[in-house]
Order: structure tokens, then C-alpha cells, then sequence
């Protein structure tokens, strides 16, 4: 059981980097509070006929924000970090399931669709690949004027004509005469996506969600699109929130960031903070992480381990500490840590050493929740050996983040009971510079921290 | 495997002027221009270049992997034959245990209905039919290990791994043929940043260790950077510059490259730069240098001849007037080239 109650909200409410208040100076553009977007799993029919339930995937969990108007916030994160699912949430795409998000002043949770679409005028979104954004069997004329139609904001043929034609020349495509009739099939990637934003602000929004705009582009393409998204945030007020997973565009254009992981921030602050000294050891891969083309930056070689994990069974405690290379006792650590541990051993051993300590170990039971303690089970019947196995494999490298997690381990018939250090939840901790919700940076756990690690 | 160790510095494959024509509605499109390229044991050739600028085609061409009806000319030399003249039975014989190739999307070159241990007994069955079946299981864990894929999961579906462990299990089912030749063809672009960066650590160690010649193509110039030691730079179906990595992306010689490099928005990006235009037309390329419509160095030649190719020290080479001889450019051509300015909207 964690040791501390997961009370987000009380350290949630002025995350870091409080944004400047907005030129009314009252009320925030947008505040979103604890929103929560869950799916449920659907299982089996067997599984509904029994009354199981197949899960939950938290895909956003708990997140809390503000953003003021004419700010960019960057949520950034890998795929399956929620990133994606968040951003269609403020704008009812998604239905969020708990939680708040208000919108100049309006609750957009719960709020019933006439009213939803009404507000969707005053916030769009940018889609990834433009090609698949733009219907193409209507003329680029027809796909930009779509909003207006649907919100019923022209007067008549002409008018339609008259504010397809300025949307056109405001993003670019211009004399916009030359693409009114054409199909999206007859334009490059860059001047679809152009079209892409051109029918986002036809409406002239005040917010854009912009989810991975220039990530299907060419490298030389995309500082055009960039350029043109800051040139009509300076034009239009527009306040953006720009959904990607490279900090490279981000760190340009973003005023604060959020970094996401598993549905929930890691950490969040003002972006020039977040870049000089990123504190959670997730923002510091995704930074290192970046192939950079100058011959002097070479990748670390201590890449964080494995891909995002599964949602419907997130790891214990901090979701990132089975991938975490600064993970220490009270990340979380669990008996699927083990698993993932030998598996990484076996990968490459050869075969009669594999299997000889595959005959010792068994397969344990994976439990719904964190415990105290879980049980190895000896494939052999003999708990020494198995024991005597796993001491083997701690001696071989006991720098290993797991074993901080390990109090004790003791043979007995028939299994190995591992004695784990209780898991603690990060909750966000504003400081200096960021908040992150990172262990290393919270005070009352600092005692648990290896030595060599200290002080970093 | 293969032949005796040949000579380090002689070429495992060498590409002569070859050409690639595709029939479009409106005319033949040139995707790979007369493109020459030599890659030895042991290196890595990143070929680098924005979406139609041919050098998919360039790995397609080189494992006779083209559709029906392209056009394809000049020669591919490996072990002293010529691929582009060989049939397709002989191409498809030679295509694992001697070129091996990864692709974007693993997922559509696996079978979902196949365990990982069928695809590895498929793939050594075909090409070693003698092999054990105890043979064929320690070759697949071996090549699955050194890819970081543990031996439980040999029995699993595709479905059961996630992005990235279907691409190691893709670049094992390569080598477990041990290829001379390997063609990667963005083999990261699918995958999140830090598994890009697992992935791309994996092929710089599998090259140092296994000796295989690598083409690596890419869009993304971060990535040739961290895993090549050399660099073809493609504009227009040519390759406009080559040359070792680092001097190439420390003191690029062609203006593409230059402005290319210049356009990468990296983290230590202070202010956006754009390369004006779009990419030339395949069908109806701009005579003369392709790059001259948007090149800022343009001179008067630059439009009216196509640069010769300047061999510079070390192994080095690169298409462009600025480069060429002195005496190359007749009297008043190196005159800047006076254009128009280029509207935004004509871009890629």
C-alpha cells in the first residue's frame, strides 16, 4: 500500500510556471483541473457474463494546467503518454470522465453537445497529416469554407467566397485564386497543410490544438509551417496548444511545456526553465535522446530501457521507473520489475545458461494492486537455489536500480519471498525553476536515495 | 557465410550511373538521376534526402525491388556481377543471405499469423535448407539476442511486442542471414524518440561488431550524424555531395546541404530558417543545376549548364559551379543569377 495518500490536488493547483494573468487580469483563459479521460476496456463477452471487469486505461489522469491567452503550452510526450487524448479532451472530442476544464469561463465537462459545437467555433484543431485531414474529393475552396457552413457564418455565396479567399492569403497560399479549385491531391504536403490551418481559422478562433502539425513534413517544410503558425499567433492573438514529441520545435516555439508520461505530467514550468535544467530524468531522455546532426553530439549510451508501458496495467508507483536509469526505493518496484530484469539478462545469454536458470525460476502471480512482499516460486521446489540464484544475479551488477527496491529476500519452500520498499506516487513538487513529480527532487525521500546518486 | 575477407578498401558494392525511370501520365519521371556510390565492409552510407528526392528508390533499384514496368539502367556491382542485369529467380536468391534489408513499418513485413520463431525457421530454411532444427533454434536466439529480444518470447505473435521490439526482431531476421549488404530504409521514422535512439545505438554496435556494409536512408539528418561514417546527400534523383559525416556536416560544400542543415530545427535553434521553393519537378526538371531556382549562390551558369562533379581530398566529392576548376565557368557566367522572387506558395 503506498505509504502516502495520492493527494495531487493540493500540489496541483499552481503547477509551475504560473502563467501571467490574462489582459482582463481575472480568470484564466483555460484551467483545467484533476481532468481525467478514462476508457474501459472492453472484454470478453465471458468476461461481461461473469461481472469481470476487463480495466480501465487512465489516458489522461489527473491533470491539471492553466494556460493564458496568447501563451503556447507544449504538451510533449511519446506516444501513448495521453498527449494526444488530453488536447481532444478540452475540445469535446473526447469526453472527459472526471475532473474540469474551463474555457473562457465556460465548464466543458459534461457540457452537452449543441453547446459544445457552439464553443468549437472559438477553438480548432490541426491534425498531423494533412492528407488525411482534407477530404479529397472536395476542392480546397469547399474543405476551408466547411466551418463556415456548419457554424453558419456566411452570408450567402459571395461572403463565403470573400472570407475562404482571406483565409487562404493568411496562411499563404496565395493569389488564392490558384488553389480555390484545386484538390488536395494536386498539392505538396506543406501547402496542404496550409489548407489544413487555413480552414482552422476561417472561424477565427482563439485557440488552436495543434497535435503534431509539421511531424509529417520535410525538415525544410517544417520551419515554414512553424514560422507561419508564430506569424499567425502574432496576427490573429491566437493561444496555442501545441501537442508533439520533439523537444527540438517545441523548445521554439512554446512558452511553458508539460511533459507527459502515461497520462499524467511529469513535469511542467516555463520552457526556457524546463530546457536549462530539466529535472525529471524522463525530460532528460527525451532531450538526450534527440539525433542531432552536429558531429560533436553523440547519444548517451544509458538510454532509458524498453518502450512506454502498457496503460491498462501501469507499473506501480512512478510510471517510469522500470525504464527510470535513476530509479531508487520508493519508485515502485514490484515482481514485474523482476520479470522484465531477467528477460533483459536472458536476451543474449547463451542458450544452456538461460536455460539452467530458467529451470529455477517460476512463474509468479502478477497482483492487481502493489504488496508488501510477493512470492518467486522455485521451479525446482528448492528456495535456496533460487536464492542463491537471484544473490548471483544481484553480485553480477548491483548497481541495478531493482535492487534498491528489494529490502529483503528470504528462501522458502518452495519460493523466494521478495520484502519490496512501500512505493510512493510522485505528486508534482514546484521548485526552483519546473515542478516535477519525481522522488529525486522530493525532500521527505531524500533519505532513501543512493549514495552515489546524491546531491545530482 | 560469405567469400574470403576481401580488401578493406575494396567497395562490397559499387553503383554505376544508375538511372531509374518511372512512366507517369504526364511523361517519364527521372526519380534516380545517373547516381554513382561505392560502400565498403564495415561502413555505413547514410543517403539523405526530402520525400521525392529518389533515395527510397535508390535502395529499391540496388535490390531490384521496383515495380513492374519501371525503368532501370546502368550498373549495380556486387562480387563482380551486375544485379540490374541479372534475373529476377538469381535476385531473389541472393536477397537475405547476401542483401538484407529493414523497412519503415515493421508490422506489414511481419505475418501476424506467424510466431517469431516461424518467420526466423522460414527465412533459414530457405536459404540453408541442410540446417537442424537445433541449428536453425540457436542461430534465431543468437541473432534475437544480440538485438536486445529475450529467448521467452520466441514463441510469441508480432502483435504480442511493441514498436520497437518488432523492428529489432526485423533487424534480426535480417542478420541471422548474415548479409554483406544491408539497406535500412527509415527504419526508425515509426518510433518514438527514445526507441529511435535505442534502435540507432543498436545499428552503430551490430556495425562495428559484424562488419557488414550498411546503406542507411533516412530524412533525418540528426540520425546519419549518429550512426554513419558517410553521407550521400540526394536533391532531384542525384547525389549532390558525398563524403565522410563529420566534414560534411562540419563544412558542407554544396549549397543544398548548407541550407538543408541550416533549415534542421535542433534544440539549439535560435531563428527559423526556410529554403525558398519546392523540391524540381522529376518530369520537367529546371535545366541546368536543379538546386539553381532556389539556390542563394546561384550564378549565371548555374542555369544554363549542369555542374560537372568535383572530386575534393579525401574520398570527398560534390556537384557544383562553386566548386568546379578554375577556368570550368567561360567569361561573365559567374555573374550572380537575377531572378524573381520565389512566392512562398510554390513550396513543398
Amino acid at each position: 500500500m503506498p505509504s502516502k495518500p495520492d493527494a495531487m490536488t493540493d500540489t496541483l493547483d499552481a503547477p509551475g510556471g504560473t502563467p501571467a494573468p490574462d489582459a482582463t487580469g481575472a480568470r484564466p483563459f483555460i484551467s483545467v483541473k484533476n481532468l481525467k479521460t478514462y476508457f474501459e476496456i472492453r472484454g470478453s463477452v465471458f468476461d461481461r457474463l461473469m461481472g469481470r471487469d476487463a480495466g480501465t486505461v487512465k489516458a489522461v489522469d489527473d491533470v491539471s494546467f492553466d494556460l493564458a491567452k496568447g501563451e503556447v503550452l507544449g504538451l510533449v510526450g511519446e506516444s501513448g503518454s495521453g498527449k494526444s487524448t488530453l488536447g481532444r479532451s478540452l475540445l469535446g472530442l473526447v469526453r472527459a470522465t472526471g475532473g474540469s476544464a474551463v474555457f473562457e469561463g465556460q465548464e466543458i465537462v459534461g457540457l452537452d453537445e449543441r453547446s459544445l459545437r457552439r464553443l468549437r467555433s472559438r477553438m480548432q484543431m490541426v491534425f498531423q497529416d494533412p492528407h488525411a485531414a482534407l477530404n479529397p474529393a472536395m476542392t480546397i475552396a469547399q474543405s476551408v469554407g466547411h466551418p463556415l457552413k456548419i457554424h453558419k457564418r456566411a452570408k450567402g455565396a459571395e461572403d463565403q467566397r470573400r472570407q475562404v479567399v482571406a483565409a487562404l492569403e493568411r496562411v499563404g497560399l496565395s493569389p488564392a485564386e490558384t488553389y480555390m479549385d484545386k484538390y488536395p491531391g494536386d498539392l505538396s504536403g506543406g501547402q496542404k497543410q496550409r489548407a489544413v490551418i487555413a480552414r482552422a481559422v476561417v472561424l477565427d478562433p482563439v485557440l488552436l490544438v495543434a497535435d503534431e502539425p509539421v511531424s509529417m513534413l520535410d525538415m525544410s517544410v517544417r520551419s515554414k509551417i512553424l514560422q507561419l503558425m508564430i506569424d499567425l499567433k502574432q496576427k490573429l492573438g491566437l493561444t496555442y496548444l501545441y501537442i508533439t514529441h520533439d523537444m527540438a520545435t517545441a523548445k521554439f516555439f512554446c512558452d511553458r511545456i508539460a511533459i507527459l508520461y502515461l497520462g499524467r505530467i511529469v513535469e511542467i514550468g516555463e520552457a526556457s526553465a524546463l530546457y536549462a535544467a530539466p529535472k525529471h530524468p524522463y525530460t532528460q531522455a527525451l532531450l538526450e535522446a534527440i539525433p542531432d546532426p552536429d558531429p560533436n553530439h553523440t547519444l548517451p549510451r544509458n538510454l532509458p530501457r524498453g518502450e512506454i508501458p502498457d496503460a491498462a496495467k501501469p507499473p506501480h508507483g512512478c510510471a517510469f521507473h522500470p525504464r527510470c536509469p535513476r530509479a531508487f526505493a520508493p519508485c515502485g518496484w514490484e515482481i514485474r520489475d523482476l520479470t522484465g530484469l531477467l528477460e533483459a539478462r536472458w536476451a543474449g545469454m547463451a542458450e544452456a545458461d538461460h536455460q539452467a536458470e530458467r529451470a529455477l525460476i517460476g512463474t509468479p502471480k502478477i497482483p492487481d494492486g502493489p504488496e508488501a512482499a510477493s512470492r518467486l516460486p522455485a521451479a525446482s521446489g528448492d528456495g535456496a537455489a533460487l536464492l542463491a540464484l537471484l544473490e548471483k544475479i544481484r553480485a553480477e551488477d548491483p548497481a541495478e536500480p531493482f535492487w534498491t527496491g528489494v529490502k529483503a529476500m528470504h528462501a522458502e519452500a518452495g519460493h523466494v519471498t521478495i520484502d519490496w520498499h512501500t512505493p510512493v506516487t510522485p505528486r508534482l513538487i514546484a521548485g526552483k525553476g519546473t515542478a516535477a513529480a519525481c522522488h529525486l527532487h522530493d525532500p521527505a525521500l531524500a533519505a532513501h536515495l543512493p549514495k552515489a546518486a546524491d546531491g545530482a | 557465410m560469405s567469400a574470403a575477407k576481401p580488401h578493406p578498401d575494396t567497395p562490397v558494392v559499387s553503383v554505376r550511373d544508375l538511372r531509374v525511370y518511372y512512366g507517369t501520365p504526364k511523361g517519364p519521371a527521372r526519380a534516380v538521376d545517373r547516381v554513382s556510390l561505392d560502400i565498403r565492409a564495415g561502413e555505413t552510407l547514410g543517403v539523405v534526402g526530402e520525400s521525392g528526392s529518389g533515395k527510397s528508390t535508390l535502395g529499391r533499384g540496388i535490390l531490384g525491388l521496383l515495380p513492374e514496368g519501371t525503368g532501370l539502367a546502368g550498373e549495380v556491382l556486387y562480387k563482380g556481377r551486375n544485379l540490374v542485369t541479372m534475373t529476377k529467380e538469381e535476385l531473389r536468391r541472393m536477397r537475405g543471405p547476401e542483401l538484407g534489408l529493414i523497412f519503415q513499418e515493421p508490422m506489414t513485413r511481419l505475418n501476424p499469423l506467424m510466431r517469431i520463431q516461424e518467420h526466423f525457421e522460414e527465412t533459414l530454411r530457405q536459404h540453408h535448407p541442410k540446417l537442424s532444427k537445433d541449428e536453425i533454434r540457436q542461430r534465431s536466439l543468437q541473432a534475437l539476442g544480440r538485438t536486445g529480444i529475450p529467448p521467452t518470447r520466441y514463441k510469441h505473435y508480432p502483435h504480442e511486442f511493441s514498436g520497437g521490439m518488432r523492428q529489432r526482431i526485423m533487424i534480426a531476421l535480417a542478420l541471422v542471414l548474415e548479409p554483406t549488404l544491408l539497406i535500412a530504409d527509415e527504419p526508425t521514422t515509426a518510433l518514438d524518440v527514445i526507441v529511435e535512439a535505442q534502435i540507432i545505438r543498436l545499428l552503430a554496435d551490430l556495425k562495428r561488431t559484424s562488419g557488414t556494409a550498411v546503406m542507411l536512408i533516412t530524412h533525418n539528418l540528426g540520425i546519419v550524424a549518429e550512426a554513419c561514417d558517410r553521407v550521400a546527400v540526394m536533391y532531384g534523383g542525384k547525389i549532390v555531395e558525398e563524403g565522410n559525416a563529420r566534414q560534411v556536416f562540419a563544412d558542407p560544400k554544396h549549397p543544398y546541404t548548407r541550407e538543408l542543415l541550416a533549415s534542421t530545427i535542433a534544440l539549439e535553434t535560435r531563428k527559423l530558417h526556410t529554403i525558398p521553393g519546392a523540391p524540381p519537378s522529376l518530369i520537367t526538371p529546371p535545366p541546368g543545376c536543379l538546386f539553381h531556382p532556389r539556390c542563394p549562390d546561384a550564378m549565371k551558369i548555374c542555369a544554363a549548364a549542369a555542374p560537372p562533379e568535383e572530386q575534393l581530398e579525401g574520398r570527398r566529392r560534390v556537384q557544383c559551379w562553386r566548386h568546379s576548376a578554375t577556368g570550368a565557368i567561360p567569361a561573365g557566367q559567374n555573374a550572380p543569377l537575377g531572378r524573381e522572387e520565389i512566392s512562398v506558395a510554390f513550396e513543398a
